[in-house]
């Protein structure tokens, strides 16, 4: 079983985000299950959302405390909640931000994961040069698949229609290829 | 055809497959996105001969309901919670009255204190209202069982209340196998009213019985549950041979062969306790699981075959009725009559609480060592407990106790 937990604000569009990975391992014949943290949501406020991936069915439901991969859709929650708690050793952790990791504070955590478990993504910036909104979800689904080759762009591309068909589905599409190349070119000139 | 779909949406297409002829709803909260699917549905045209009735409380849903029901028309509503409190008079007339309407509870906790998360209060409230009462323990079996629930309802002609946990299973995305309407439509026959409104034969529905026959009245509504004691797992079977998987039933033993300890529960828990099963498993305890799906009627007599000579049986719960304890580890001390074989309570998850695989596994553990206690609150926080029970003894006036709990809960934070 993989398990991802997405951290970010209300109105980041959180939720759908695991919706929309867990929509792509679907399509790829997985089972998926994603969930929001339960509250009463408001615009803003810290929201955190689920997604488990596996090739049976997923029977257990409890928030995921122990991800394998974790995606921080607003680094300014790294200061206020423990945004990083009970990442795997092994785990991935992809950030919507433009500095580096020296710059957020996490360089010592960075150096314990793997090679290419870490990536930085402009994803507010590119949600807003091609959707024409600040809505870093969709960019940073392509990222995670581009850096754990966990689903295909394809399926992100997939999930994406499915849940925004028309102009807003078909410009975050071209989003979501530029944060995939992205990741890939930064994965690749590191090898 | 499977799809990867929320809880809530995926309840309103099926309910739509059933071809409902009124959905009448009360939109605000506590309420589910299940009506606003079924709205949309019925607005798009795709649920012929279907009217979305917007009405202005709970307690006036489930009125418009018995009276569509009575006027012999297929009727669905949805609530949770405080909703279904509102509810109450005209759930317990609705069973009363014998009318085969079907509802979702979206299963939540009851205030005060205030607290829109899941557990199984609301439903509990309900308990002896008479209707019918099953438990989904995924998006899928809450799919099927509302397939079930219009058959079984119509069958006997009894209310048939459908409970998916509260924003662990309505607010899930997962994958969903849904019912074609063909399939849909040769499992469950067009509405054959045993009672009706119809100005060409006219009856009165609802007298006022006095002494003289209110007793046999209610034994024959008693007499309904016992039916359908027999027809759950009748439906059940048939719905398995027609839509290919098993959903419903009165219970579902799991790994329960030579099991030292059977844990039981009703709804969506069900799937954390089976992978701590498999997990206990592995490592050569002798544990197994039942899935209560049917709480109302209670399956005594299937229960009592499965936990006959079980040394240890826990029942996980998401209920607390003051004063005495855990509702459904009663229930089934009642199934072991006469047989001294201890239930242990465990109550978890109340108001959203979650209850993690970790936390099961130490009281699984602990009942097999036989040192788990009768009645065990799952990672209850008892130094906020003792502190805000030492405040109350010291001063008359202790204040409102959720308001005073919430601040201990911050400081105890703080000082960390």
């Amino acid at each position: 079983m993989f398990q991802v937990r997405i951290h970010g604000r209300g109105g980041q569009g959180v939720v759908t985000a695991a919706e929309l990975l867990s929509v792509a391992a679907f399509l790829e014949g997985a089972h998926a299950q994603a969930f929001p943290s339960f509250g009463s949501e408001r615009m803003g406020a810290p929201v955190v959302s689920f997604c488990r991936i596996d090739n049976k069915e997923i029977r257990r439901r409890e928030p995921i405390l122990n991800p394998d991969a974790l995606i921080i859709q607003d680094p300014t929650l790294l200061r206020s909640v423990d945004v990083l708690s009970g990442l795997k050793p092994d785990g991935f952790l992809l950030i919507n931000t433009s500095k580096d990791s020296t710059a957020l504070g996490l360089a010592d955590l960075v150096a314990t994961l793997p090679p290419d478990h870490y990536a930085e993504l402009p994803a507010t910036e590119l949600a807003l040069r091609f959707v024409g909104r600040p809505v870093p979800n969709a960019p940073l689904i392509a990222g995670f698949a581009a850096m754990t080759g966990k689903i295909s762009l394809e399926s992100v591309e997939a999930a994406i229609h499915e849940k925004f068909p028309g102009k807003i589905g078909d410009a975050n599409v071209q989003a979501v290829r530029s944060a995939y190349q992205t990741i890939r070119e930064r994965c690749a000139s590191r090898a | 055809m499977l799809k990867q779909m929320e809880g809530s949406r995926a309840v309103a297409e099926a309910v739509g497959l059933c071809r409902p002829e009124v959905i009448c709803a009360y939109p605000i909260s506590p309420q589910t996105h299940i009506v606003e699917g079924l709205s949309e549905l019925v607005k798009e045209g795709r649920i012929d001969n279907c009217e979305f009735i917007n009405v202005e409380s709970e307690f006036a849903a489930l009125s418009v309901a018995i009276g569509s029901s009575a006027a012999g028309a297929r009727s669905y509503t949805a609530t949770a919670s405080q909703g279904l409190l509102y509810m109450a008079e005209a759930v317990y007339n609705a069973s009363g009255l014998g009318l085969p309407i079907v509802m979702t509870i979206g299963n939540r906790a009851l205030g005060a204190p205030i607290n829109i998360w899941n557990d199984h209060s609301d439903a509990m409230s309900m308990r002896d209202s008479g209707w019918i009462q099953l438990f989904a323990e995924s998006n899928q079996e809450a799919v099927d069982l509302h397939i079930q629930a219009f058959r079984l309802a119509e069958e006997i002609s009894c209310p048939v209340m459908v409970n998916m946990d509260g924003f662990i299973l309505t607010h899930a995305y997962e994958r969903i196998d849904m019912p074609r309407q063909e399939q849909v439509d040769a499992f469950l026959p067009p509405f054959e009213p045993i009672q009706m409104l119809d100005p060409a034969r006219p009856v009165s529905i609802g007298a006022m019985v006095g002494p003289e026959v209110y007793a046999e009245v209610r034994y024959l509504a008693h007499y309904k549950h016992l039916q359908a004691l027999e027809r759950i797992p009748v439906i059940a079977e048939e719905f398995q041979a027609r839509f290919g998987r098993a959903s419903g039933g009165l219970i579902r033993p799991y790994r329960t062969e030579g099991a030292e300890l059977i844990v039981l529960a009703l709804g969506s828990v069900n799937g954390a306790i089976k992978d701590v099963v498999d997990q206990m498993r592995a490592d050569g305890h002798k544990v197994g699981s039942i899935t209560v799906c049917s709480f109302r009627p209670f399956p005594l007599d299937a229960l009592r075959q499965l936990l006959q000579g079980v040394r240890r049986i826990v029942v996980v719960e998401k209920n607390l009725s003051l004063g005495i304890g855990g509702i459904l580890a009663n229930n089934v001390r009642m199934s072991l009559r006469g047989l001294e074989q201890p239930v242990f309570t465990v109550i978890a998850g109340l108001g959203g609480r979650p209850i993690t695989m970790h936390g099961l596994q130490e009281c699984f553990t602990k009942a097999l060592a036989g040192t788990l206690e009768e009645l065990h609150f799952l990672d209850l926080d008892w130094e906020i407990i003792r502190r805000e029970l030492h405040h109350a003894r010291s001063e008359r006036r202790s204040g409102p106790v959720a308001e005073n709990m919430l601040k201990l809960r911050l400081q105890g934070r703080s000082d960390v």
